[in-house]
């Protein structure tokens, strides 16, 4: 029979080394820790269109990622919808740099990028984003491929259809 | 010792539930009959009744016998004073209070003054000798050290077995472990103590000493006992009264010269062991031959 | 025609009745285990002793699945991955499938053969030999003294197990990945840093985990309690505990995964 120090003992160990496995499954395995504890500053992006972004989806400049999506909603009075980004606080970028929302390889997830330009002021907290490209929509592609289709080779249409 | 088991009942008195137990029964004084049982009728299933208008009384301060053949409801009314049953007709009370009335909370505080010595020992397999017995002392009171050990040590040596106070209850044989399970029931010092077959698998040795033990535990403390058993004459040797039951039904009640002397021929008959008597040693069954040659 | 229907009703009734009796019981037995839960932490001691039996006893078992599942998925998942050319995403395959379903999963089928059938049996046993009678005639309560302590152990170590597993998965997955196929270390940790969100996987994982010790060790007292007091009798609870516990694990699974991951 076990005496009760032995078994505090056990149980001691295993807690620690249960909750080592919760921390190690936070912080190696999701990344806790890079952005959520770290010192933010949160700008605004208005888009025509976003497209597949969701929030929490990566801020990347240059491929590095910098920050990410905490909000997305509509605005009701221009119908644009409004993307609030989620920077860290180390990283700085001029005030006319510019938004994009791009696609990693053909089919994967939506992300943002961001182009640094050429002002001396950097945004601050709260700032909105000026230049925005809103996301590449497949539908709306293949439509436009289909449409100047249609009107290189109009009069063959017209014909079949008569 | 003596000096122990004073503060022991000083503790226990202190942190128990006794608090409210107590001023919840009646006083000592106006109820002599620590147990009525009255017109007690009970059945696990409907169709066959165990026990039938049964009436039993145990006087404070008293050793009753239950004796009675195999199978005849003694355990089961046992169960039925503890609380464990409830009758399907009739009544139980003890300390004049019905047990059938109770609360769960009042059911509690009344089994807290019991204590009950299961036919099988019903020791837990988990704990050792040692906190078998200590088991109802750390629930109840606020016991803890030198002071619980001095007295489950105690309670161990009594029933002769303090050396093996280490022991788990699967290290222990059969009779050792109901002589356990016997320090264990009187660990708090109860005011009723049910015995279920105490001699049962006890070497002569241990079986005087074991029926010496339950006298002078309850003229020492003053308690109340009913013990259920099959042995005649160490019963006789050392109880006030006998109840002698036999399908279900009290059969006769007396003293043990009462017994000895009596004529009924059931209870004469279980007295000698004789098989050859009114009462049939075998259960209900239909004609033996004929049992036998149907199968054919 | 008639009587055979007249049968299969009378069968369908007597079933239905059973089983919803037997709920009903059971979650009357819940509320009583919990109303009773005080002395489990007030006196913490009987809650770690019941951890020890139901957690630290299932240790090298869920270390042990939880490695080898890990470093199966490592190549089966390398298998198919290299076939699209992604095999960098081998981190997010082996971490996402332990952390969402595998790790909660296994280890609480595992859980429920190894500690659940362990609880059924102890206290069908203690049932038949008498000794929850015993402590009920000594004013001690069965439900608050045997039953809830047992209930918490079990509760409090399933999501460790769980999260164990996942991370001895995990690690397996890499040892397997990168040791011995030659993944890229870098992108293996990477990819599945960028893919597994804490909030979304992790907790969710976590709170699985917590559902299915709940689910498991109230089952497991249940059918410890509820059996008949014969040897046969605790043998078949301790069956019921291992069968009823996984399909239970399984259709809970369905319904947190519809829940948490669908949005339904
Ligand atoms: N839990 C139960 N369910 C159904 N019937 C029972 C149960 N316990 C006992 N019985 C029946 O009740 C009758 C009396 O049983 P009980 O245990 O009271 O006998 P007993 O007088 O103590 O016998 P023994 O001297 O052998 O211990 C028996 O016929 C038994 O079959
Ligand atoms: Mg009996």
């Amino acid at each position: 029979m076990m005496t009760r120090k032995e078994l505090d003992l056990w149980v001691g160990i295993f807690v620690v080394i249960g909750m080592g496995a919760l921390l190690f499954l936070s912080l190696k395995v999701a990344n806790l820790a890079s952005f959520s504890g770290a010192d933010s500053y949160q700008i605004r992006a208005k888009f025509d269109n976003i497209g597949g972004l969701k929030v929490r989806a990566p801020v990347k400049v240059a491929g590095v990622v910098v920050g990410r999506v905490s909000e997305i909603h509509f605005d009701n009075e221009t119908f644009e919808a409004v993307v609030t980004l989620s920077l860290d606080s180390r990283y700085q970028f001029p005030k006319d740099s510019s938004a994009k929302i791009l696609t990693s390889g053909l089919l994967g997830e939506q992300y943002i990028g961001l182009s640094a330009g050429g002002d001396v002021a950097n945004l601050k907290s709260g700032d909105t984003l000026k230049i925005t490209q809103s996301a590449v929509v497949l539908e709306n592609l293949i439509g436009q491929f289909l449409y100047s289709k249609a009107a290189e080779g109009g009069d063959k249409g017209n014909e079949t259809k008569k | 010792m003596a000096r122990i088991e004073r503060a022991a009942r000083v503790a226990v008195r202190k942190s128990s539930g006794l608090k409210f137990a107590l001023s919840s029964f009646p006083d000592k004084v106006t109820i002599p009959n620590l147990v009525e049982v009255e017109g007690v009728t009970f059945g696990y299933d409907r169709r066959r009744p165990i026990l039938r208008d049964i009436d039993m009384v145990v006087p404070r301060g008293r050793v009753v016998a239950i004796m009675g053949l195999s199978g005849c409801g003694k355990t089961t009314l046992l169960r039925l004073i503890g609380g464990a049953l409830r009758p399907d007709r009739g009544e139980v009370r003890v300390e004049g209070r019905s047990v059938k009335g109770l609360s769960a909370e009042g059911l509690y505080a009344m089994r807290r003054k019991m204590g009950m010595l299961f036919q099988f020992g019903a020791l837990f397999t988990d704990l050792s000798a040692f906190d078998n017995v200590a088991f109802q002392v750390r629930e109840h009171t606020a016991l803890r050290g030198a002071l619980l050990r001095d007295l489950v040590l105690m309670k161990l040596d009594a029933v002769g077995l303090r050396g093996a106070a280490h022991l788990m209850p699967s290290q222990l044989s059969g009779g050792m472990a109901r002589r356990v399970a016997l320090a264990r029931t009187i660990a708090l010092d109860p005011m009723l103590i049910m015995y279920d077959e105490p001699f049962a698998g006890l070497d002569p040795l241990s079986l005087g000493v074991v029926g010496k033990l339950i006298r002078s535990l309850n003229d020492a403390l003053g308690a109340t006992s009913i013990v259920v058993t099959h042995d005649v004459q160490e019963a006789l040797a050392i109880v006030d009264t006998v109840y002698y039951m036999s399908l279900g039904k009290v059969e006769f009640h007396g003293t043990p010269e009462q017994v000895r002397a009596s004529g009924h021929p059931s209870l004469h008959q279980f007295a000698h062991g004789e098989p050859d008597g009114p009462v049939p040693f075998h259960y209900p069954a239909p004609d033996y031959a004929q049992d036998l040659l149907g199968g054919a | 025609m008639g009587r055979i229907a007249e049968l299969l009703r009378a069968l369908g009734t007597r079933v239905i009745n059973h089983w919803v009796w037997r709920l009903g019981f059971a979650t009357r037995f819940l509320l009583l285990t919990l109303k009773h839960s005080g002395p489990s932490f007030r006196r913490f001691y009987l809650t770690v002793r019941e951890i020890y039996f139901a957690g630290v006893l299932s240790l090298i078992i869920i270390l042990v699945s939880g490695l080898f599942v890990g470093m199966v998925l490592g190549l089966q998942g390398y298998d198919t991955l290299a076939r699209y050319g992604s095999s960098e995403a081998l981190g997010v395959l082996v971490s996402l499938s332990l952390v969402r379903e595998l790790g909660p999963v296994v280890a609480a089928l595992l859980f429920a053969s190894r500690a659940g059938s362990a609880i059924t049996a102890e206290i069908g046993l203690m049932k038949a030999t008498e000794q929850l009678d015993a402590m009920e005639m000594m004013a001690v309560d069965p439900i608050a003294r045997v039953i809830a302590p047992r209930f918490w152990g079990g509760v409090l170590s399933m999501p460790l197990l769980a999260a164990l597993f996942s991370a001895m998965g995990v690690f397996g997955g890499y040892l397997v990945g990168v040791r011995l196929i030659g993944v890229d270390e870098g992108s293996f940790w990477s990819q599945m840093q960028a893919a597994v969100d804490f909030r979304e996987d992790i907790v969710n994982g976590v709170i699985k985990s917590f559902v299915f010790g709940v689910a498991i060790t109230w089952i497991a007292v249940f059918e410890g309690y509820d059996a008949p007091p014969t040897a046969e009798g605790v043998s078949r609870a301790t069956t019921r505990t291992v069968v009823i516990s996984s399909l239970a694990v399984l259709a809970l699974d369905f319904v947190l995964t519809a829940m948490m991951f669908r949005g339904l």
